[in-house]
């Protein structure tokens, strides 16, 4: 165990001292402080007003940049120590391949996820320090969300790193598993679906099984329990299941999904070639 | 011991290894010699257990550096060709090395000190910032403290200026005891004081094996 602390630990301090994780705390601490300037805690719009509104605010555009800054800065990490030679040195130690591949996760996924729990921490302590009513109940699902999805696009990242050959090649692959993920399945194949009448439950279906659709849908859930905003297909997935097991599904699958790909990746990165 | 037994790699078509055995005893100092392209450097990688061969197999005291990497590779040190790009500081290096492969910080300290490297006052810079004969001199101050019985060199002296050559020398003289030591070299004049056998490879075949 002392091995996979040490990699956790030695990656977490490498990360820490990039330019890449300095841009990545800024974006998420910058989107806070102007949201504050910008003076959105004050305004009121379709009911939602104060730290709850800002939280929403900050939710939707995590759901956009919080997927693509993970796999490009994550997807490199196997793959680029393997391009320069560093993955040959390192593993000349007695470090067993597990605690190498798992230790490298846990010390990204600390440098990935405080950053953006710790934007929504400023914004809590901001509000409290104004006198705003603080939505914990928000502020927990929104932990939850972000600690999931984070961990379902850390484990696509890793997939990609172990068996792509370049890390330019890495890079292509991330970017566009974000744009198919966002915009593909959403506007394209969603509307093209939905035009030719296939069938509701099947759109629905690949709809949730996408982690950013369902991080979208549970955003929004806790402020809007009936899905009004969403229309008729509230009604297929509130018939399915209660908002509680809902919001559960939301945490749990991208969570899985994220293992899931970590362990694939390992189980190449095993198999592989090392260098 | 290491034993190599039709060892055969393949990339794609090309084939770097082609039904490759040898044996590597205690005591041996071997240069490892031929064009570029030859094999040697598939060679040592399938060694230290990086390469899953296409045929064959590689034994390092009876284990096999796949299935058993932990326990092989605490028995060599190795030093590459190029020192590669860790963005980690010496101290943060030299603490990795310390923690996975049970080596005392101030032995790596020692043999610093014996190539000329001032670990201290370049402990918190990055390792890639170090020159390249800096980072030479910490990787092979590494690789000797780590007291391995077989100590791998891949061109270890292409930074070096010649004081710092002689340091080499005179240390691994030192240390070479009992042990199996492989050079990767294209200068047999460079190690020919060091080494007891060398063997020349071309396209992926061991095509003379001479004992001095």
């Amino acid at each position: 165990m002392k091995n996979l602390y040490l990699i956790a630990y030695l990656d977490l301090k490498e990360s820490l001292r990039a330019k890449w994780f300095l841009v990545y705390s800024l974006v998420f601490g910058g989107l806070i402080a102007l949201f504050f300037i910008a003076g959105v805690t004050e305004s009121q719009v379709m009911g939602f007003s104060g730290l709850s509104r800002l939280l929403l605010m900050y939710i939707q555009i995590t759901i956009v940049i919080l997927p693509i800054f993970i796999l490009i800065t994550t997807v490199r990490s196997i793959s680029g120590d393997r391009d320069n030679h560093i993955l040959e040195y390192m593993l000349s130690f007695p470090i067993s391949l597990k605690q190498y591949y798992w230790g490298k996760i846990i010390g990204r996924f600390i440098t990935v996820y405080i950053p953006v729990l710790f934007a929504m921490v400023i914004a809590v302590f901001y509000g409290f320090i104004k006198g705003a009513e603080i939505p914990w109940s928000i502020f927990f699902l929104y932990t939850g969300l972000l600690f999931s999805l984070s961990s379902a696009f850390l484990g696509i990242a890793f997939f990609i790193s172990s068996f792509v050959k370049s890390s330019e090649v890495a890079l292509g692959i991330a970017f566009f598993i974000w744009i198919f993920l966002l915009a593909f399945i959403d506007i394209a194949l969603i509307s093209l679906m939905m035009q030719q009448r296939f069938n509701e439950g099947v759109i629905i279906f690949i709809a949730m099984i996408n982690p950013m659709e369902l991080f979208r849908v549970a955003a929004i859930s806790l402020f809007d329990p009936e899905l009004t905003v969403m229309g008729p297909v509230a009604f297929y997935i509130l018939d399915l299941m209660s908002q509680t097991l809902f919001v559960l599904l939301a945490i749990g699958y991208p969570l899985l999904l994220g293992l899931l790909f970590a362990t694939l990746g390992f189980v190449i990165f095993k198999k592989k070639d090392l260098v | 011991m290491i034993q190599i037994s039709n060892l055969t790699k393949k990339f794609g078509s090309h084939l770097s290894l082609d039904n490759v055995s040898c044996t590597f005893d205690k005591g041996e100092s071997v240069a490892l010699m031929g064009a570029n392209g030859a094999g040697k450097t598939t060679l040592i990688r399938s060694i230290l257990g990086y390469y899953h061969p296409d045929g064959g197999e590689v034994l390092i005291n009876g284990l096999n550096p796949i299935q058993e990497r932990t326990k092989v590779l605490q028995d060599i040190s190795f030093v590459p060709q190029l020192p590669p790009p860790i963005k980690l500081s010496t101290e943060e290096l030299i603490h990795y090395i310390s923690v996975s492969a049970n080596v005392e910080k101030e032995l790596i300290r020692h043999y610093a000190n014996e190539m000329k490297l001032d670990i201290s006052a370049n402990a918190n810079k990055s390792f890639f910032k170090l020159s390249g004969g800096m980072k030479q001199k910490l990787l092979i101050a590494i690789s000797l403290a780590k007291k391995s019985n077989i100590i791998i060199y891949d061109e270890p002296t292409a930074n070096l200026d010649p004081k710092a050559r002689d340091d080499f020398y005179r240390l691994l003289k030192e240390n070479e005891n009992e042990k199996i030591l492989l050079f990767v070299t294209h200068r047999l004049e460079e190690v020919r004081e060091l080494v007891n056998r060398q063997i020349y490879m071309d396209l992926g075949k061991v095509v003379s094996d001479e004992i001095f």
